[in-house]
C-alpha cells in the first residue's frame, strides 16, 4: 500500500472515531445550550489540526515504531537471546536470565509515556490551573518513571507466573495509604493520571511485550497471562505522582527550616 | 502568520524532544543489546518524520479547539443550571468516546477468545461475537456511568478518595468471585477506555466545571473524571464475566 492510501485510510478511521464525538458536542451546544460558539472559526480549525494530528502520529507509529518495536519484543523474549546471556546451562532459565526484557519494558515504559499526547494534554492542564507549582515536565517524569516501574514489574510477573491480583491489590494498599499522606492537592490529579498513561503509544507495544514473553515463558497462556501489563501501567503511576507531591512538600518543609 | 510559524516551529522542536528517548532507546536495543541492524531505514525515517509532525499539529490544535470548547461547554452548563442535561450530556460524552475506540474493539474481540478458550461460551464466532460486542456496550456504558458520577461529584464537591477508595475495594472484593480468565481483561480494560481524544476534551470539561462553580477549587475538584473512567470498566467487566 503506498504512503498516501494509508495517509487516506487511518485518517479517515480517525475521522470515524472522532464523528461521535463532535456530533455530541455540537448537538448540545445547538441542541441545548443555544449559544453560538466563540471563535467557531478557531475551534472548528484546531479540530482539524488535531484530526490531522492524530492520524499523522498513528501513521508514523504504524510505519516506524511498532513493527520494530514488535520486532525487539519478539527478539528479546526468544530463548536463543536469553541463553547467550545467562550462559550455557542445563537448567531451566531462572526469572533473572530475563534481565534484558525487565530492562527493556522499563526503558520504552518511560520513553514511550513522556511521548504520550493525552498525558501531554492533562500535564499542562494541570500546570495551568496550578499555578504553575505542578510543572509540566514533574508531573511527565513522574508518570513516566511509574508505567516503567509497573511495565517491568508486569513482566516480572509473567515471568514467574504470580496471580496479577496479588500485585494489583497490594499496589491498590499503597495507594490507599498514599492519599492520607500526599498533598490534597495533588490526590485526584495523581488518580487520574493512571488512565492518562495507556493510550496511543504505551498500548500496542506493551501489549506486543507481554504477548511475547507469554508465548515463550513455558507454562503461561498467552490468552490469560499476555494481559496485565496494562493494568500495572495504570496503577503504578498514581503511586508515583503522589509520592512526586511528598517528596516536593518535604523539600519546601526542609528548606523552611533550614531558613 | 509569522507568529503562527514561529509557535509551530517552537512546538515542533517540542516534540523532537518528547520522542527523541523512545529513539535512543530502540536504538540502544536494537544494536547493542540485540545486535542487529536497523530494518528498512527509510521507511522508519519516514514513520518518524509523520510521528513528529503529527504530535506536534496534535497539541497546537489542542490548545485552539478542543480545550476552548470543553472549557466553554462547561461554563455555559454550569450557568444554565439544568442537572439533567449536563449529566445527559456527560453521559453521552462517555458512551460516545468509547464505544468507538478501536483499543476496546480490540481487547474485547481478545476477550471472546480468552473466554471461549476457556469453555466459557461456544468456539462459534457467532457466539464469540456476540460476547465481544456485550462487552464493548457494557465498558461503553460503565464510562458513561462513570463521567456522570465523576461530574455529580464534581457539582456536589464530594471527596475524590472515599469514592475511589470504594472502587478498589469492589474491584478486590469482585475479584475473588469473578472467573479466573476475565480477571486480566477486567484490569486492563481501565487501562484502554480513555483515548487520545476523550481525555483532554474530558479535563476540560472537570477543569472548567470546577472553575466557574463558586467554592471549587479547580485542582482539587476539576480532576478525577478520568480516574473514574478507568476504574469502572474494571468493575463492570468483571459483573459481566460472573454473569455471561
Amino acid at each position: 500500500m503506498g504512503f498516501w492510501e494509508q495517509f487516506a485510510d487511518i485518517t479517515l478511521a480517525t475521522i470515524k472515531d472522532v464523528i461521535p464525538i463532535v456530533v455530541i458536542l455540537f448537538g448540545f451546544q445547538f441542541g441545548v445550550i443555544r449559544r453560538r460558539i466563540a471563535n467557531l472559526r478557531k475551534v472548528l480549525v484546531g479540530f482539524v489540526y488535531v484530526v490531522l494530528g492524530l492520524a499523522l502520529f498513528l501513521l508514523g507509529l504504524e510505519k516506524a515504531l511498532f513493527p520494530i518495536g514488535r520486532l525487539m519484543a519478539e527478539q528479546l523474549t526468544d530463548p536463543d537471546f536469553i541463553r547467550a546471556w545467562s550462559g550455557p546451562s542445563d537448567m531451566g532459565l531462572r526469572w533473572y536470565d530475563y534481565f534484558w526484557v525487565y530492562i527493556f519494558a522499563f526503558a520504552i515504559g518511560a520513553s514511550t509515556t513522556i511521548a504520550e499526547p493525552s498525558l501531554i494534554a492533562v500535564a499542562m492542564k494541570a500546570n495551568e490551573v496550578s499555578g504553575g507549582s505542578i510543572g509540566v515536565w514533574g508531573l511527565r517524569i513522574a508518570v513516566a518513571i511509574g508505567v516503567a516501574i509497573g511495565i517491568s514489574l508486569g513482566a516480572w510477573r509473567i515471568v514467574t507466573g504470580y496471580p496479577i491480583y496479588w500485585f494489583i491489590i497490594a499496589g491498590y494498599i499503597i495507594v490507599v495509604i498514599q492519599t492520607f499522606f500526599a498533598p490534597k492537592m495533588i490526590v485526584p490529579l495523581a488518580y487520574d493520571s493512571g488512565g492518562v498513561t495507556t493510550s496511543t503509544v504505551t498500548v500496542p507495544l506493551v501489549a506486543a511485550l507481554g504477548l511475547g514473553l507469554a508465548e515463550t515463558v513455558p507454562g503461561r497462556s498467552a490468552l490469560i497471562d499476555g494481559f496485565g501489563l496494562i493494568a500495572f501501567a495504570s496503577l503504578f503511576p498514581i503511586i508515583t505522582v503522589m509520592a512526586y507531591a511528598q517528596i516536593a512538600e518535604l523539600r519546601t518543609k526542609r528548606s523552611k527550616i533550614t531558613d | 502568520m509569522r507568529v503562527g510559524l514561529l509557535a509551530l516551529s517552537q512546538s515542533m522542536l517540542g516534540s523532537l524532544r518528547d520522542l527523541a528517548p523512545i529513539v535512543l532507546v530502540i536504538a540502544f536495543f536494537q544494536l547493542v543489546v540485540l545486535q542487529q541492524p536497523i530494518p528498512d531505514f527509510f521507511n522508519l525515517l519516514v514513520g518518524f518524520l509523520c510521528v513528529v509532525a503529527g504530535l506536534t499539529f496534535f497539541i497546537y490544535g489542542l490548545e485552539m479547539g478542543l480545550f476552548p470548547i470543553g472549557g466553554s461547554m462547561a461554563y455555559e452548563f454550569a450557568r444554565k443550571g439544568s442537572l439533567f442535561w449536563l449529566l445527559l450530556f456527560a453521559f453521552a460524552l462517555g458512551v460516545g468516546t468509547t464505544v468507538a475506540e478501536p483499543a476496546l474493539i480490540a481487547v474485547a474481540a481478545e476477550a471472546a477468545q480468552v473466554a471461549a478458550a476457556g469453555g466459557m461460551i461456544a468456539m462459534e464466532p457467532q457466539a464469540q461475537l456476540e460476547y465481544a460486542s456485550g462487552l464493548r456496550y457494557t465498558v461503553a456504558f460503565s464510562v458513561g456511568f462513570a463521567i456522570v458520577l465523576g461530574v455529580l461529584r464534581i457539582l456536589k464537591g464530594w471527596p475524590i478518595q472515599y469514592m475511589i477508595i470504594g472502587g478498589y475495594l469492589l474491584v478486590v472484593i469482585m475479584t475473588f468471585f469473578a472467573p479466573k480468565e476475565i480477571i486480566g481483561i477486567a484490569y486492563d480494560s481501565g487501562g484502554v477506555t480513555t483515548s487520545t481524544i476523550t481525555v483532554p476534551l474530558v479535563t476540560a470539561l472537570g477543569v472548567g466545571l470546577a472553575s466557574s462553580i463558586k467554592g471549587r477549587n479547580p485542582m482539587i475538584d476539576g480532576f478525577g473524571l478520568i480516574a473514574f473512567a478507568s476504574l469502572s470498566p474494571m468493575i463492570f467487566v468483571m459483573a459481566y464475566g460472573m454473569l455471561m
